[in-house]
């Protein structure tokens, strides 16, 4: 707990630092992250964060130490051959997107394991800090590296906000774009350099192999919370500095612990609550959606066949006879005329059920949105009679009451349906 | 030059190892599944950590356990991430990866002072010290390295697998719904695929690492595909590479010094580079110029 206030009052200047630069790193990423999300093209992160390894080696050779400089440039310069040998493959070769990308992913990272083998053999004692690209170590970085990649995400977010409307344009209509004359390709080609970039300083606190989830998975758990793009780059990138900061705390407090790993768990945590609780796209709301909307639709075929008896001149059903309307449905039909009861739409007498007055005109609702589309499927769309029940099945339920005006329009009031059925009308 | 025992070994298990996993590789590039198994070789890692810590040993059948269950649960848990939470393939395989991956490597860390498994083995294993890890029988009878044997078993597994399910496995890569009408229960063939991929990956990753059999699994396939595109040559080409990869792969690093496995990717990388460009030509010069795509005349 003293570690806790400790941590998160910034009594540290370092730790205010640290916090800062993950925060940024971590907007940047999000942001970048959520348009290649959307872009489908998730996995192209994940290939040049494995694919940025050699490079990090190159520049610790050329420089001899770890300057961030040199390794920021190395890395960006491997990560920029394998963005665009993946765009090569693809266009000269019959390979598919997938086994491009993960060919790519593996033989980067195969050379950059040679590389790195190589220098631990050459016995540089600097080489323990090579380690921490593989895994990150956010609490590891110093000041100096610190305004090199705080200063790169800061331009990432910086380009991104003020290019908003070109990069909407790439994810969502390219040939659109093109049309109306926006250079489409400098655009994709600058995100692919933004790609590259939020990778290079991301593998800082979060390490070569679990760059991909830094990329990915905010965006897609923003994704389940709105259907508007500022929102969701808003929302992606406070999940990403949540999940960022509480793993450079979780390296502070256990000193052994890869920062990375940790930030990949929350992150994952969080998305994993997206799916499952989130207003209208998630799990659990849709479950619930459904079931509910199976109940309103078992309701309305209970109101219709207790109509239908009252057509064919039977004022009331035996409720077992109800029953065997539905076979294997029994609790579902139990449930249903208890709440038709509760909406007082019908009486029960005994053993006996009957509509009520309120019962008799929400069921004529029903059966007449059933005539009317059966009506209009057969005048309009030209579809024989005997093949418009099953739609018109569907349609009853969800037919609006503009709909519904609409259609009586359209068909000029009819008073009988292709079965030569009444459609049935309350009279004023 | 004279005959090296020791060098011998290491080609003869790396072949083992990478022709097993390219055998495989092949059905998962048909299947356009080649980041499912890079997924997979990630997500095994905590099936192993808890299978070491549970018994002790990386010799012990609770690691394959360990790893085989965690690799099918990584394949549900990408399926129920995109039939049931609706998310896109792509980022289904990213989160389930990364997440199991991460999870591992805080249990290699949590438990570090009890287990004999450090980071760096995970990541690139280390075949130069097959030689010296014998298999030594309670009498003392000496049978020879014991990677050369896992791998050996995963190698015979892996042919029988192919071998007695391949009109299967053929059918269900090529199409699906095909076989479903005809009987064959497509959904167990994937998952049993999955679980060879998460096997042959638990006996690899001492030897080449768990992310390095990612590029066993996809790269020579893939460097096949471009010289041919039916399925028996395809599988011959990948055994002829797992071979090649692994002897220049074992030169290379004896010359230069460094990780074989690392190496052997990088071969692998060469070979797949020189199909390429060698293809490329090859096409061109048949075909001409690829007329480009018309576009619409206004």
């Amino acid at each position: 707990m003293e570690d806790f206030v400790y941590f998160f009052t910034f009594q540290d200047p370092s730790i205010l630092w640290v916090v800062l630069g993950i925060t940024l790193l971590g907007i940047g990423s999000a942001y970048v992250g959520t348009f290649s999300f959307l872009d489908k093209k998730a996995l192209l992160g994940d290939a040049i964060s494995h694919a940025v390894l050699p490079g990090i080696c190159l520049g610790f050779i050329l420089a001899g130490e770890k300057n961030p400089v040199y390794i920021v440039t190395g890395a960006f310069v491997s990560g920029g051959i394998a963005t665009f040998l993946s765009t090569w493959l693809k266009r000269n070769t019959k390979l598919s997107e997938d086994a491009i990308i993960a060919t790519i992913l593996s033989v980067f990272f195969g050379i950059g394991i040679v590389m790195l083998t190589a220098l631990q053999k050459s016995g540089n004692p600097e080489i323990a800090g090579l380690n921490t690209f593989i895994f990150g170590n956010a609490i590891g970085i110093s000041e100096k590296d610190l305004m090199l990649y705080g200063g790169l995400a800061l331009f990432i977010i910086l380009v991104l906000t003020f290019f908003l409307k070109e990069f909407r344009l790439m994810v969502f209509d390219r040939e659109f774009g093109d049309s109306i004359g926006f250079p489409m390709k400098s655009i994709s080609f600058s995100f692919n350099v933004l790609m590259i970039l939020a990778v290079v300083i991301g593998i800082q606190a979060i390490g070569v192999v679990l760059m991909a989830a830094l990329l990915i998975t905010p965006g897609s758990a923003a994704r389940f919370w709105t259907d508007r793009l500022g929102t969701l780059l808003i929302l992606a990138a406070l999940f990403s500095v949540i999940s960022g900061v509480m793993g450079t705390y979780i390296s502070f407090v256990l000193p052994q612990m890869p920062t990375g790993p940790w930030v990949v768990v929350f992150l994952s945590l969080i998305a994993l609550i997206s799916f499952l609780f989130s207003p209208k796209s998630g799990m659990l709301f849709r479950f619930f959606a459904r079931k509910k909307y199976l109940r309103k639709t078992h309701r309305e075929h209970l109101l219709k066949a207790l109509y239908k008896a009252l057509e064919e001149g039977r004022k009331s059903l035996p409720i077992e006879e109800i029953y065997e309307l539905y076979p294997y449905h029994k609790p579902q039909t139990q449930s249903g005329i208890k709440d038709l009861k509760q909406n007082n739409y019908i009486n029960q007498n005994q053993e006996f059920i009957e509509l009520s007055q309120s019962g008799i005109s929400e069921a004529m609702r029903i059966v007449r949105l059933h005539r009317l589309w059966e009506l209009y499927l057969n005048e309009s769309m030209n579809i024989a009679p005997d093949h418009v029940h099953d739609s018109a099945e569907q349609l009853e339920h969800l037919l609006t009451p503009e709909l519904e005006a609409l259609l009586e329009k359209r068909l000029n009031y009819p008073a009988l349906d292709p079965h030569q059925e009444t459609i049935p009308r309350d009279r004023p | 030059m004279t005959f090296d025992s020791n060098a011998f070994l290491i080609i003869f298990t790396g072949s083992l190892i990478a022709i097993s996993c390219g055998m495989l590789g092949v059905f998962l590039m048909l299947r356009k599944m080649s980041m499912t198994g890079d997924a997979i070789s990630h997500a095994v890692l905590p099936g192993i950590v808890i299978g070491f810590f549970v018994s002790g040993s990386q010799r012990s059948l609770e690691v394959i356990l360990g790893a085989g269950l965690l690799g099918i649960l990584a394949t549900l848990m990408i399926d129920w991430l995109r039939k049931k939470a609706r998310v896109q393939l792509d980022a289904s395989i990213g989160i389930t990866f990364t997440l199991l991956f991460a999870i591992g490597i805080i249990l290699i860390n949590l438990f570090a002072y009890k287990v004999d498994l450090d980071q760096e083995c995970v990541l690139y294993g280390e075949i130069a010290y097959l030689p010296i890890d014998l298999w030594i029988t309670k009498s003392g009878l000496n049978l020879g390295p014991r990677i050369t044997w896992l791998a050996g078993l995963n190698f015979f597994f892996v042919s029988g697998f192919i071998y007695l399910l391949f009109k299967e496995l053929t059918l269900t890569s090529f199409d699906e719904s095909f076989g479903s009408v005809i009987g064959i229960p497509s959904k167990g063939i994937n998952l049993a695929l999955m679980s060879m991929v998460s096997y042959t990956t638990v006996s690899s990753f001492e030897s080449v690492g768990a992310i390095l059999v990612v590029a066993l699994l996809v790269v020579p396939p893939a460097t096949a595909f471009l010289w041919t595109k039916s399925l028996i040559p395809l599988l011959k080409v990948t055994v002829i590479l797992g071979v090649l990869i692994s002897f220049f792969g074992y030169y290379l690093a004896y010359w230069l010094d460094s990780s074989i496995a690392g190496m052997m990717v990088t071969v692998a990388g060469l070979f797949f580079g020189a199909s390429v460009l060698l293809n490329r030509k090859r096409n061109s010069s048949k075909s001409g110029t690829s007329p480009l795509p018309q576009s619409f005349g206004i």
